[in-house]
């Protein structure tokens, strides 16, 4: 009982000691972040400033709505190109991915090969593939499919060979046990569990590319990203408002249809 | 008296009360696999369209192809600085990892509070409603449009860059977030608040200790994606840090050696986060994807 009682002030001591030294750890993290950064917390007071300026240059001017036909014509070209590196590349994740899993690959040295390059793929900064391929394949949308073809590929292996290693491994050997062959155990026990989750993570990353796209497009001169760069630095704000607006009911449309086919596949 | 049985196995109605079932949950079936179907003809009938579309005319794509390898040859087996010093190569590396420390830090802050308001067991229907397509508005801009945007309305810079990148974290954060305090069951915060259990206790000692774990996973997973953002950023909005290295010394030098060093310098410290990240991922968040 008396134990109990000196122990209980002890505890909130503690805690309390232990949130403010957490705090405090965090807030001079902050500031050291901030001076090497050379950043302003100031500047939060103004974030109005950038919302007034996106809704004013939302609203079509008579001269700025004269760039809208061009806009979306861009836009659709962007959306397709990234509609179509994000489906190449979710067929060569799909075989990448059911090689490297360790419940489908034939080996542990695959999977780990498989493994790294995904990785590898993934985590170089897509600056440093638009501007390699750049270099190779100039000013195009080739270039544009490609970086985001590269960058799906990494990203999209990981997630399928996660989603594959889900699955349960006692599936697949009941399968196995009937006789199967390797392509019938992938093709009747793996892949119809994984489609839902594919087809999610599919779309999930069909809306990622067309933001990417935009960077990738800034920095090879393509696309969406390209018309961007082109108004916004000959300052003729109105249309580069126009862009964002537009990219905007893109991308939350793309939003909308795969939350509603997300609904209708669910198991 | 053989042909018996087997008339009487013809006559027995064994398939009849199973019909309406099979034929239901075939129905049902038939409906997810059109949609599966459809979306899978559709990304292949676009991709089949636009490929042959964007194969640029005036390229020799085996000589690209070929220059692309080359160029990825140097890259990797010899990195060599050449324009810069390693140390100022390392001291842009943690300039962008202070970029993304920041934005994490300071989106966590912002999102904790918003994602209050846009979660079901706290918030009435019409605030998640307005908070969630506010969010999604917000998720809908690229992020370096969001730098861009406020470089306009604050100057190039450190502060553009650390708000526009903290607008998709908060964005992001809140979804997850809101996600995870969801998951908590309504009866127990029901039960608690019949108590007296007032909004900010219930928050602070209820909520916040149970969530913890997952809210802490993923802000880790924020800051591996926020690094790569800064990396975006510092090179297409000249904001500085490792990227604006690795856009000058491709872009602008063309020297691919050094372009190997700053990777090299990139992936040394992206590939333990991604390694942390699955950890954390794979413990403390159960049913999630993105």
């Amino acid at each position: 009982m008396e134990i109990r009682q000196s122990k209980q002030p002890n505890f909130f001591l503690k805690k309390r000691v232990r949130l403010s030294i957490m705090i405090g750890l965090l807030g001079v993290l902050y500031v050291g972040a901030a001076v090497i950064l050379n950043f302003n917390s100031a500047a939060f007071l103004y974030l109005d400033r950038g919302m007034i300026w996106l809704f004013q240059n939302f609203i079509p001017t008579s001269q700025s709505i004269t760039y809208w036909y061009s806009i979306t014509q861009a836009l659709l070209r962007t959306f397709v190109v990234a509609v179509a590196a994000t489906s190449v590349a979710g067929v060569l994740a799909l075989v990448l991915a059911i090689l490297g899993a360790k419940s489908t690959g034939p080996s542990r040295t695959l999977s780990w090969v498989i493994r790294g390059f995904a990785s590898i793929m993934r985590n170089i900064p897509i600056v440093g593939w638009a501007m390699l391929l750049l270099f190779s394949f100039k000013q195009n949308d080739f270039t544009g499919f490609l970086a985001l073809l590269f960058l799906s590929v990494g990203f999209l292996t990981r997630a399928f060979m996660e989603t594959i290693e889900d699955v349960d491994v006692e599936k697949i050997q009941a399968l196995q046990v009937t006789g199967a062959s390797y392509l019938q155990v992938i093709s009747q026990a793996v892949l119809p569990e994984i489609t839902t989750p594919l087809i999610s993570w599919l779309l999930y990353m069909i809306e990622n590319n067309i933001r990417d796209a935009t960077l990738v497009g800034l920095l090879t001169g393509t696309g969406i990203g390209f018309v961007f760069d082109l108004y916004f630095k000959s300052l003729r704000y109105g249309p580069a408002g126009l862009v964002v607006l537009a990219i905007i009911i893109l991308v939350i449309a793309v939003e909308l249809v795969s939350n509603y086919v997300e609904r209708r596949i669910a198991a | 008296m053989i042909s018996k049985p087997e008339k009487q196995l013809g006559v027995v109605p064994a398939s009849r009360p199973v019909m309406p079932k099979l034929n239901l949950s075939f129905r049902l079936k038939d409906k997810r696999r059109r949609t599966i179907y459809g979306v899978i003809m559709l990304l292949m009938v676009t991709t089949l369209a636009t490929v042959p579309t964007i194969i640029p005319k005036g390229v020799n794509l085996v000589a690209a192809t070929q220059g692309l390898i080359d160029n990825i040859r140097i890259m990797f087996l010899h990195p060599a600085v050449s324009n810069t010093s390693f140390g100022s190569l390392v001291g842009a590396l943690v300039q962008s990892i202070a970029l993304a420390f920041l934005t994490t830090l300071i989106g966590a802050i912002f999102a904790f509070f918003i994602a209050l308001m846009a979660s079901r067991n706290l918030a009435p229907r019409w605030l998640i409603d307005i908070v969630q397509s506010a969010m999604a508005f917000v998720r809908a801009i690229p992020t370096i449009l969001w730098v861009l945007i406020y470089s306009v309305a604050l100057g190039l810079g450190a502060n553009a860059a650390v708000i526009g990148l903290t607008f998709h974290s908060v964005a992001y954060l809140v979804k997850v977030y809101a996600d995870s305090i969801d998951e908590l069951p309504k009866d127990t915060l029901a039960a608690l608040r019949a108590m007296g259990v007032g909004f900010w206790p219930l928050v602070s000692q209820v909520i916040l200790p149970t969530v913890m774990p997952s809210f802490l996973s993923w802000t880790f997973i924020r800051f591996e994606i926020n690094f790569a953002n800064a990396v975006a950023v510092g090179a297409a909005a000249g904001a500085g840090g490792i990227g604006y290295q690795l856009f000058m010394a491709s872009g602008f030098y063309f020297d691919f050696h050094e372009v190997g060093m700053i990777v090299y310098l990139i992936l040394a410290f992206t590939i333990p986060l991604e390694i942390i990240s699955y950890k954390l991922r794979t413990r403390y968040i159960k049913r999630a994807g993105k």
